[in-house]
C-alpha cells in the first residue's frame, strides 16, 4: 500500500536530477529493488501514470532492475540464494549473512537533452 | 537528443534524513524512542499498557499511536498514565518521519524519559520506514505461527529485540519454538529475544528491565 508514496519520492529524486542537468524531459528511469525490499513492480508502475502526469517525467518507462536474494553461510563460507529456507543448504548453519536483496534506489535516468541552437545548427552542418 | 544520466540514490533517502532529524530532536530531549511494529492482534496495545503501569513511577512516558483510525489505542495508553497522541493515517499502512514530526510537535519532549511509538499494525511496510527512534522491537505473537520470520524477513531483519508474546498459549497451539528461532536467527544473529506473556505476566522483568536500561542511558 506504500507505492503511492514510494511512486511519489521516485517522481522527486528523478525530476530533481533531470532539472540539475538541464534536461527537458524524463523518458525512462531505471529503478534497482532488491527481492527482499517488499515493493510490487505493478503497484508503483499503476500510481507512475497519474504521478507523472503533467511532469517532465509524463510518459517515461519505467525499467525495474531485481536483485535475487544472495546468503553467505559464516560457518562454511557457502554462497547461495535465497529459497523457502534460509538456512545454510551445505552445512545447516544458522549463521549467515544477508548479501544482496535489500537495495531499493533510482539507479538512472535517461532524459531527452534541449540541444543549444547553435550546437544544432553545427550539427546539421556537419550533417549535410 | 537523448541522455543518460546517473543517480545512484536511494529512494526513501528523504525519509531516512528527515528520521535523523527526529532522532537528533529526541536526543537533545534525552528521550529514548522505541518503535513497536508487529501484526495486528500481536499485543502491541497490550504491551504498551504494561510497559507503561510497571514504568510510569520511575519515569516520564509518552506514546504516539499509529492507526488508520479510531483513538481507542491512545485512549487506553492514556488511561494506563502516559501522554498520549494519536496519528490517524487514513489509509496508510506504516508511520513515517513526517507523521512522527508532527506528533512530536505535540509533546513536551523535555519532560519525557521514555517514548514509545506504536507503529500500525503490518508486518511489510513499516519496516521500510525509519521514523527516527533509538530502537525498533517486533513483537511476535504464538497464535500467528511459527513460520513468521520465514514469510517476512524484511521485517525481522531490521529490528533490535524481539518480543514473543502469549507465550502462555503455547500449550494449546502447535508452534515449534526451534522451528522460530533458527528464522530469526538466519535473519538476525544475536537478536535479543524475550517471550513473554502480558496476561500472566510471565517474562515481564527481563523486557522491562531492558527498556529501562536504554532510558537510563538516553538520560
Amino acid at each position: 500500500m506504500h507505492e503511492l508514496m514510494i511512486t511519489e519520492s521516485i517522481l522527486e529524486i528523478a525530476l530533481r536530477h533531470a532539472r540539475d542537468a538541464g534536461a527537458e524531459k524524463i523518458t525512462d528511469l531505471y529503478l534497482v529493488i532488491g527481492e527482499l525490499s517488499t515493493v510490487v513492480d505493478e503497484s508503483v508502475q499503476f500510481y507512475w501514470d497519474f504521478v507523472s502526469e503533467g511532469t517532465a517525467a509524463e510518459g517515461a518507462k519505467l525499467h525495474f532492475r531485481r536483485i535475487p536474494a544472495e546468503l553467505l553461510c559464516q560457518a562454511c563460507r557457502h554462497a547461495y540464494s535465497l529459497k523457502e529456507d534460509l538456512t545454510c543448504p551445505k552445512c545447516h548453519s544458522n549463521d549467515v549473512r544477508i548479501i544482496t536483496g535489500r537495495e531499493f534506489s533510482l539507479e538512472a535516468i535517461e532524459v531527452d537533452q534541449a540541444v543549444p541552437e547553435t550546437r544544432a545548427a553545427k550539427e546539421n552542418e556537419v550533417l549535410s | 537528443m537523448s541522455q543518460r544520466i546517473t543517480v545512484v540514490e536511494k529512494i526513501l533517502g528523504a525519509n531516512e534524513r528527515l528520521a535523523e532529524t527526529n532522532r537528533l530532536a529526541l536526543d537533545q530531549a534525552g528521550v529514548f524512542g522505541l518503535n513497536l511494529m508487529a501484526s495486528p492482534g500481536a499485543g502491541k496495545t497490550s504491551l504498551i499498557e504494561h510497559t507503561i503501569r510497571r514504568l510510569a513511577d520511575r519515569y516520564q512516558i509518552a506514546v504516539v499511536d499509529g492507526d488508520v483510525a479510531t483513538s481507542i489505542d491512545a485512549d487506553r495508553a492514556a488511561a494506563a498514565g502516559a501522554q498520549a497522541v494519536q496519528i490517524n493515517t487514513g489509509g496508510e499502512c506504516h508511520l513515517d518521519a513526517v507523521m512522527l514530526q508532527e506528533a512530536l510537535a505535540q509533546l513536551d519532549l523535555p519532560s519525557i524519559d521514555l517514548l514509545i511509538v506504536e507503529n500500525v499494525g503490518n508486518l511489510i511496510c513499516p519496516a521500510n520506514f525509519q521514523l527516527g527512534t533509538h530502537k525498533s522491537v517486533l513483537i511476535a505473537s504464538v497464535p500467528e505461527g511459527d513460520d513468521k520470520p520465514y514469510k517476512y524477513p524484511g521485517m525481522y531483519q531490521g529490528v533490535d529485540a524481539l518480543v514473543i508474546n502469549k507465550i502462555d498459549l503455547q500449550p494449546y497451539i502447535e508452534f515449534d519454538m526451534d522451528y522460530f528461532r533458527r528464522g530469526v536467527e538466519a535473519l538476525n544473529p544475536g537478536l535479543v529475544t524475550f517471550p513473554l506473556s502480558c496476561r500472566t505476566g510471565q517474562g515481564m522483568e527481563d523486557w522491562l528491565a531492558w527498556v529501562g536500561e536504554w532510558v537510563e542511558r538516553g538520560r
